[in-house]
């Protein structure tokens, strides 16, 4: 079971991490299918309440696209495993995550 | 002009590449020559703002290759902050003008770079809008200009140790010549700042910095990485690439790691130390780019040397302008400043209130040696911070490894030697100014102490012969 989250903006995932209006939160179990998906508006865009979330949350992986280093690698060190620079949308994405085919810089055109 | 406008016609070829400008000059010329040369990030972009073309200013600044981009909505490669809060193309109409908006920049090296960006619609020959350009201005080398000339800081280095201002002192003056400069320093001492902060104040600013870790990519790939290929040259070169060095044409080439740069690849460099000149994998000619190279390494280069495992030549040719920074052991008050400095930073990042540390906690990390320096006290108050939940943090809070002497035996083994020799030459030099003799007895006595009387160890902390050592002790009157 993996808990996977992706930052959004509409259907396609946002372009940077610390601005991004809203999250969906996918569960994925082990033979890759979808236990439970939810979509959740942040009350303001900010960097720090997205990495609380994720805490909170216990997200295994966070899927996004534009990152800074400083909470790249605090995600990392809080054993959340981060693919950025992802383009293209949630649906495609958490599909590609699903068959294990998702790495940082996947361009999903 | 209206003569001419005819004349001023884009030719879109198939490939954004291969775009041509008809009727300029006397024959078709590649539109990427007007652009790649230019100092500012250009983007060129169609009516649903999907990237067209982007130059090698842009390539430099965002980390993304134009072509593997190509058709790619540009907010997700521009990563700006007006990309969400509302894009100016919203705002421009057929009859022209652009708008001009600072933001910022999220790059592929997860940078949040500050910039300036000037949006302009492109309109056809039928009055409609056939795409936009967009201009990326770096504005960091503004910033920094503001920023710089404070008495304790640097760019990002901040310092009040007479160490740290004697590097203050000498950071201006490297950064106006333009040689090539070697950074030395143990781990976490601040030598990717010290290299971005040497050409923000140079006249390259404008220019990309472009930074390369040559000891995080296998061999094959670092060539090619470093100096470009051409399409074909090996299996899986399904297209042209520039290149670290022609990213960086007029600007900065950082090479962190300088010491894990593969043998045939410091000779490739030498040669391009010697006459700017590089050739591409796959390529028949050289390309001369302007590139200043700074380089930067905790390794001990000489040694290495002397080991065969360094080119004596290439050194010689980096060493133009060295660059020692000290530890955080020997930067005395730095210490408190820099706790203070980090606390302020996590309060705001994490969005506590925690006004100070206790004296007891003060004290521990004053008393600690740090061998991971700036990063390593960087990484302690970080973590301090999160787990602390009252306004100030108590030794609790310390990780209980910093509370437990770590024996030195063990200490020695985890560090490489070179390293620990280099420790041992510094704190020497600086803090006495006597005769070669005395500083040498001196360096013996602390490395015998170090590795508690184990003269085999202490001849490798120094980088010795067990026998030179004992030979030397033996002058020295260092009774065994």
């Amino acid at each position: 079971m993996k808990r996977l989250l992706i930052p959004l903006k509409g259907d396609e995932i946002a372009p940077r991490f610390d601005l991004a209006p809203e999250v969906m939160i996918v569960t994925v179990t082990d033979d890759g299918e979808i236990a439970e998906q939810r979509l959740m508006v942040m009350a303001h865009a900010s960097p720090e309440s997205l990495c609380e979330l994720i805490l909170k949350e216990k997200v295994d992986v966070t899927v996004c696209c534009g990152i800074e280093e400083e909470f790249f690698q605090y995600l990392t060190w809080k054993k959340v495993r981060v693919i950025d620079s992802v383009v293209g949308s949630c649906e495609r994405i958490v599909d590609c995550f699903r068959t294990g085919t998702l790495t940082p810089g996947t361009i999903l055109r | 002009m209206d003569s001419n406008e005819d004349a001023w016609k884009f030719s879109i070829m198939t490939s954004s590449q291969s775009a041509k400008v008809h009727g300029l000059l006397e024959q078709p010329i590649a539109l990427s020559q007007f652009i790649n040369e230019a100092p500012i990030g250009i983007l060129v972009v169609d009516p649903e703002l999907r990237v067209v073309l982007m130059n090698r200013a842009l390539e430099a600044l965002t980390g993304f290759v134009s072509s593997e981009v190509s058709g790619v909505p540009c907010c997700f490669v521009l990563r700006t902050n007006l990309c969400l809060d509302g894009c100016p193309v919203k705002n421009l109409t057929p009859q022209g003008g652009s708008i001009c908006l600072e933001s910022n920049i999220l790059n592929k090296n997860r940078e949040k770079i500050p910039v300036r960006v000037t949006t302009s619609a492109l309109i056809g020959e039928k009055g409609r809008i056939v795409g936009y350009t967009k201009s990326v201005e770096d504005m960091r080398y503004l910033q920094k200009a503001d920023g710089a000339g404070g008495r304790f800081s640097f760019g990002n280095l901040i310092g009040n140790s007479p160490e740290m201002q004697r590097v203050f002192r000498l950071l201006p003056a490297i950064a106006q010549t333009d040689s090539s400069v070697l950074i030395t320093g143990q781990t976490g001492t601040g030598k990717d700042f010290v290299a971005e902060a040497i050409h923000n104040a140079s006249q390259r600013s404008r220019s990309p910095f472009v930074k390369v870790n040559c000891g995080a990519l296998p061999e094959s790939l670092l060539e090619s990485e470093l100096f470009g290929h051409q399409k074909g040259a090996f299996t899986g070169a399904i297209e042209n690439k520039p290149g670290r060095f022609r990213l960086a044409h007029n600007g900065t080439l950082y090479l962190t790691e300088i010491g894990d740069l593969p043998l045939n690849l410091q000779v490739k460099l030498l040669s391009f130390l010697d006459d700017q000149v590089i050739y591409p994998l796959g390529g028949s000619r050289g390309i001369h780019v302007d590139v200043r190279v700074i380089a930067a390494t905790h390794r001990d280069l000489e040694g290495m040397t002397r080991q065969g495992r360094f080119r004596e030549d290439l050194l010689f040719r980096l060493n133009v302008i060295r660059l020692q920074l000290p530890p955080l052991s020997q930067r005395g008050q730095d210490i408190n400043m820099l706790i203070d400095h980090f606390l302020h930073h996590f309060n705001t990042r994490f969005r506590k209130k925690i006004k100070s540390l206790s004296p007891r906690a003060r004290k521990i990390l004053l008393e600690y040696s740090f061998p991971g320096n700036v990063r390593e006290l960087r990484n302690i108050i970080e973590f301090a911070v999160n787990l602390s939940d009252g306004d100030t943090i108590r030794s609790e809070h310390l990780s209980t490894y910093l509370k437990t002497p770590i024996p030195v035996q063990v200490e020695a083994e985890t560090n490489p030697p070179i390293e620990k020799k280099e420790i041992v030459l510094e704190t020497s030099h600086n803090s006495l100014n006597l005769d070669w003799a005395h500083v040498e007895r001196e360096m013996i006595m602390d490395a015998l102490v170090k590795a508690r009387g184990n003269r085999a160890k202490a001849a490798k902390l120094l980088g010795l012969g067990r026998s030179t050592l004992w030979r030397k002790m033996k002058n020295y009157l260092i009774v065994p």
